[in-house]
């Protein structure tokens, strides 16, 4: 289309000075968005105060919005189950006759295990929940994978605490506004958990790929012992997270380690529970921001 | 027999001679509609990949191929950093490819005043392409993922989706342009 003849300033002053100075603000503001930029990727911090006051002002409509998702994935869910009703109820029966069984067995070895580590003079730390929450929102189109939890600092949610689902772990607080806190999901590209495999504890660190794989890095080098299928869950090396927490299941390898799933898709959790840091000595190491505070001994 | 419909609701639309259409509605409403595409990632959606195209800068790109010069020169900017507010890329870097975009397509229509439907889907193509791929770069800069693998798909929904935002942009022009305040 050809430009309106109204955007031609013609012979007036006025207009032509007023297109003019539009130009200049324009360039002056691009070279402002540019230190701006330079600004926040040197400093991840930086204007965290103004991101999270916006995902504070918008978590009412992402509230619904969250809820809208739930409603739609259990009304597919649910007319899904209309055609397999019959063949997943022999199928649940049977596995939870198992899981009976499996669960007073777990019972009789958490116990003991208790007993031993009573034995050996350990205490864990008070892992209980710190909120159950939703996850409101997430980067839908940045290559950076935040999600917005429906939780914050009001409800005692602080910087570095795990964010896990009952299938696994979700990601852990990066910012927190008042109302709401910025989560890094474990399939960033600057997310690495400490991981170990479930059955035998090979330990490895899992990053995040963006797009939505982890990547199994073996942090002993040699023959991969990895093989499809291998489940691996958080080893609690560093103190950030909690040992034990399901992360990922092998569906590739590589010739040094492999490509994971995450456990846990966070689009299909509803509710989301955040846990207290596992090792308080970790704490200030996930907060770079605070002041250096004298490292104190952490009593055993 | 057909129901009788209000007689308000048979009159909107309609040219009338007392009628015109509302200044603040007409000015307001493009810059709305790129706002809303920035709250995007508001959409019921926990995504773990990159795959929602980047719908504000998709919709100030149709509005200002429909209606050369409905943004100032400067538009970019303001736009830009409130979508970068909710996109979790760092903050400015929306700011500084909008402005340079704005500026681009200034220069475009400048230089070729007469494009036909296949030019314009192209030049937004290519826009939309560096911006994904820059966006990319600035939040591996910050700390992210090097790959430009997971990008794939997202690139290509985000070019066939610009003529279906063409259709949305021009909706919402003719909702702009409603005759709706009464003179004389």
């Amino acid at each position: 289309m050809a430009p309106p003849a109204n955007r031609r300033s013609g012979h007036s002053r006025r207009a032509q000075y007023g297109n003019f100075v539009s130009y200049i603000v324009a360039v002056a503001l691009t070279l402002v968005a540019g230190v701006i930029l330079l600004v926040s990727t040197g400093n991840h911090t930086a204007f965290a105060g103004v991101r999270t006051a916006a995902s504070d002002a918008t978590a009412p409509a992402a509230r619904v919005s969250a809820g809208t998702r739930t409603t739609g994935l259990t009304f597919w869910e649910s007319l899904k189950g209309y055609f397999t009703a019959g063949r997943d109820r022999a199928r649940l029966e049977r596995e939870v006759a198992e899981a009976r069984v499996k669960l007073a067995e777990n019972a009789a070895l958490a116990a003991e295990n208790q007993r031993l580590k009573d034995l050996l003079g350990l205490h864990e730390p008070d892992s209980k929940p710190v909120v159950t929450a939703h996850l409101i929102a997430s980067t839908s189109s940045s290559t950076r994978r935040f999600a917005t939890l429906g939780a914050g600092s009001n409800q005692g949610v602080a910087v570095g605490m795990p964010v896990r689902s009952p299938l696994g772990l979700v990601g852990r607080v990066l910012e927190v506004g008042s109302s709401t806190a910025r989560v890094l999901l474990i399939t960033d590209g600057e997310s690495v958990v400490p991981v170990r495999r479930a059955t035998d504890g090979v330990a490895a660190f899992a990053e995040g790929l963006s797009n939505g794989t982890l990547r199994i890095r073996l942090t002993n080098l040699g023959i991969n012992p990895l093989k499809v299928g291998d489940a691996f869950v958080t080893s609690g090396a560093g103190g950030l997270y909690r040992p034990g927490v399901a992360i990922a299941v092998v569906v590739r390898l590589l010739p040094d380690g492999a490509i994971a799933r995450p456990l846990s898709d966070p689009g299909a959790t509803e509710y989301v529970v955040v846990d207290p840091v596992w090792n308080p000595a970790a704490e200030n190491a996930a907060a770079p921001a605070a002041a250096p505070a004298p490292a104190k001994p952490v009593g055993g | 027999m057909r129901p009788p419909i209000p007689r308000l609701l048979r009159e909107v639309g309609k040219r009338q001679i007392n009628r015109a259409p509302s200044p603040t509605l007409a000015r307001i409403t493009p810059w709305i509609v790129v706002m809303l595409g920035s709250l995007a990632p508001l959409l019921p959606l926990i995504a773990s990949a990159p795959l929602v195209p980047p719908l504000g800068f998709l919709f100030l790109l149709g509005w200002m191929l429909l209606r050369p010069g409905i943004f100032p020169a400067w538009a970019g900017f303001p736009l830009g950093l409130f979508d970068d507010l909710f996109s979790g890329q760092p903050l400015g870097s929306s700011a500084l490819l909008w402005s340079i975009a704005v500026l681009l397509l200034e220069i475009v229509e400048f230089r070729v005043p007469w494009r036909n439907f296949i030019q314009n889907w192209a030049i937004a193509a290519g826009l939309v392409s560096a911006h994904i791929l820059l966006s990319a770069l600035f939040a591996h800069q910050a700390g992210g993922a090097a790959s430009f693998g997971p990008l794939v798909p997202q690139l290509i929904l985000a070019i066939l989706l610009v003529p279906l935002v063409g259709r949305i942009v021009a909706m919402f022009d003719r909702f702009r342009l409603l005759p709706i305040r009464n003179i004389g």
